[in-house]
């Protein structure tokens, strides 16, 4: 049995009052075990990002109670919820958000440079990653010298170079070509697999999601339907 | 985040736009420089009040004076008070006269606290100078002060011997081939007594000193003053009064002290002046001046401030994501404040710190010209100088603006949320 890492219950997300309220998530519970890779699926505006946001610490829902890795959300304030959202979580965003001036090598250490870690240890460690990831060699180029399927590559490394325990990929491949899109897949289920971090992917691509463990469907704010992989299924997606 | 790392982010983020950073170093250049500048001419004109103050009057003497008494605007003639003393012409303003004074005067001074001694002030007319049998030349005298600015020899006020600093302009004229030469020799000076006849007295050259605010004056010492005095009232008789006594009081009391002692000098119907009081209404005059100028520099910084507001604003709105992502990553407000503020008083420090460095190299450069050119007859005048103190003070007087001015934009970077700077448009 896998503990639990994420845990919501009865989440609501309100947006402005009176006759402009818009009501973004209705009542949502989950539950995300230790090393599951979750997809979370929907159109746009069915509330899929805000429930990202909310389970990442970068919002506050309106009502309803947030669990991360055993610490109420709503008691976490300042610096714990700081070190917190440093230490467990990392991002992989569709636009990337990488510094454009600044070299690979820079950017992929930026959460290290958070965390306060000292300048040869980062060093190292980013490097690690980087060659992990096949981008050793780019380590001392700008940002923006790089292909689409390298600089979100670049934003797995930075992703995972804090040892997170839960990665959040919104469209991780929606500005990559079908080919380079697989290859950013790959590492991502990857390391779902190999190291066990949790993954949650915000999607509305079918395939990406059927690759999960796990699909949530969102329409209007509400759960409509979640389906469990079979094994056959997650076995023949991964060979 | 490490300080450190806060640091050397917020200076590498100033290059990240080099033609916005540039423009905005040199809004505050300018600030800086005029303001090193302005400061440089009240610190320079100062010094010189300063070093003309040591050389024309000790720390620890006072000129008293027994003012008259004002007498009320009456209608009419004012009677005739037998006990009034006799009024003589003072310095000031046409017309303006004080009590004079005698030996009891004198006594009531010693008797002060604080006195040391009190003599009266006399005042000796040479009618000439002379080196051997070389030519005559009039001259006026003073009495010399703490440590009169020498150019040659050194000079002691209470030597028993009669000695006295020539002005350099009377070194030529009187024969010496050079300053040195002069110190040393024996020259004539010559006094008319109250019945005409002229005495002649010879001194030893003790020290040449370069002309002062005051004009080209020899300084004479205490014993060459009084035998001066002596020969000039040969033949006159009886009590003549005097205008002013030299009070000579503890040289350890303190500017409190000092304004004690006035007090009650005052109290007792006197008015005591030091040397620093005299040349304080200069110096308030240039403090003013400079004062106005700072303004001015002031002004300029202020417009430079703005420049930095405008400039972090910019560089908040174009790095809106960069902000949100390390929010999302966990950086504080706080160090995301530190981070713009600090980009700001580096800024800041960049251009005061070229500010100051071209200042000091133009102020050096300006002076030393205007030495040598238009205030040539100003010898030791330095118009622009710099002390530490001043340009560490422009320092940190433009890197407070510059953080004063980042407040703004920093706070506003501070509490930006994640998620509406990483939201996709």
């Amino acid at each position: 049995m896998t503990s639990t890492v994420l845990s919501i219950t009865d989440l609501t997300k309100v947006y402005g009052s009176g006759p402009s309220r818009f009501d973004a998530l209705k009542g949502v519970s989950l539950d995300i075990a230790e090393g599951e890779s979750v997809a979370i699926v929907g159109k746009s505006g069915s509330g899929k990002s805000t429930l990202m946001h909310i389970m990442a610490l970068l919002d506050s829902p309106t009502s309803g109670s947030l669990v991360v890795d055993g610490h109420p959300a709503a008691s976490l304030r300042g610096a714990k919820l700081n070190e917190l959202r440093n230490r467990t979580f990392g991002f992989v965003f569709q636009q990337f958000f990488l510094t454009p001036t600044a070299t690979v090598l820079e950017n992929v250490m930026l959460p290290l440079v958070i965390a306060g870690v000292r300048p040869a240890e980062r060093k190292r460690r980013a490097m690690d990653t980087l060659v992990r990831l096949g981008l050793g060699d780019k380590a001392l180029n700008r940002a923006t010298d790089l292909s689409g399927g390298q600089k979100q590559r670049v934003v797995i490394a930075r992703a995972l170079v804090n040892n997170p325990r839960i990665i959040f990929a919104d469209e991780p491949t929606g500005n990559l070509d079908s080919a380079t899109g697989a290859t950013v897949e790959d590492k991502l289920f990857a390391l779902n697999r190999e190291q066990g971090i949790t993954l949650v992917i915000v999607t509305h691509d079918e395939d990406l999601a059927a690759r999960c463990d796990r699909r949530i469907y969102l329409k209007d704010g509400e759960i409509v339907d979640s389906l469990v992989a079979s094994p056959a299924t997650a076995e023949a997606v991964a060979a | 985040m490490r300080a450190l790392d806060v640091l050397s982010g917020a200076i590498r983020n100033s290059f990240r736009s080099r033609l916005r950073t540039s423009l905005t170093v040199i809004a505050i250049f300018i600030g800086a420089f005029t303001l090193t500048i302005t400061n440089g001419l009240g610190t320079g004109i100062n010094n010189y009040i300063d070093t003309q103050l040591s050389s024309i009057g000790a720390a620890d003497v006072m000129t008293v004076t027994k003012p008259q008494e004002q007498t009320e605007q009456a209608d009419g003639p004012t009677e005739y008070d037998p006990d009034a003393g006799s009024a003589i012409s003072a310095d000031g303003p046409p017309g303006t006269t004080v009590l004079a004074m005698n030996e009891g005067d004198l006594e009531s001074l010693r008797a002060i606290d604080g006195v040391v001694s009190a003599e009266a002030v006399v005042s000796v007319r040479p009618d000439y100078i002379q080196n051997g049998s070389g030519d005559r030349f009039e001259i006026s005298v003073g009495e010399a002060g703490e440590s009169p600015d020498l150019v040659a020899g050194a000079f002691e006020p209470g030597a028993s011997e009669t000695q006295l600093v020539l002005p350099t302009d009377f070194v030529e004229p009187l024969g010496f081939s050079s300053n040195e030469d002069a110190v040393g020799s024996t020259v004539t000076i010559a006094v008319s007594d109250g019945e005409g006849t002229q005495h002649e007295l010879d001194a030893t050259v003790a020290g040449v000193q370069e002309p002062t605010l005051f004009g080209s004056t020899a300084l004479m010492n205490d014993a060459l003053t009084s035998s001066l005095f002596d020969l000039q009232q040969t033949g006159v008789t009886g009590d003549t009064g005097f205008a002013s006594a030299t009070v000579r009081f503890d040289d350890s009391l303190d500017a409190a002290g000092i304004d004690d002692l006035k007090a009650t000098l005052v109290d007792e119907g006197y008015a005591g002046v030091t040397t620093a009081d005299q040349l304080g209404a200069f110096k308030a005059v240039i403090d003013g001046i400079i004062l106005v100028l700072n303004a001015f520099a002031i002004i300029a910084l202020i417009a430079a401030g703005f420049g930095i507001i405008n400039t972090l604003l910019m560089s908040v709105q174009e790095r809106t994501r960069e902000i949100g992502l390390m929010k999302a990553m966990g950086m504080s407000g706080g160090r995301i404040f530190g981070l713009f503020s600090l980009e700001a008083v580096f800024i800041g420090l960049l251009g005061s710190a070229i500010g100051a460095v071209i200042a000091m190299g133009a102020g050096t450069v300006i002076s030393s010209v205007l030495s040598n050119g238009l205030l040539e007859g100003l010898a030791g005048l330095q118009i622009i100088a710099f002390t530490p103190l001043s340009i560490a003070t422009v320092l940190l007087l433009v890197m407070g603006i510059a953080f004063v001015a980042a407040v703004l934009p920093a706070s506003r970077a501070a509490r930006q949320s994640p998620i509406d700077s990483l939201r996709y448009e």
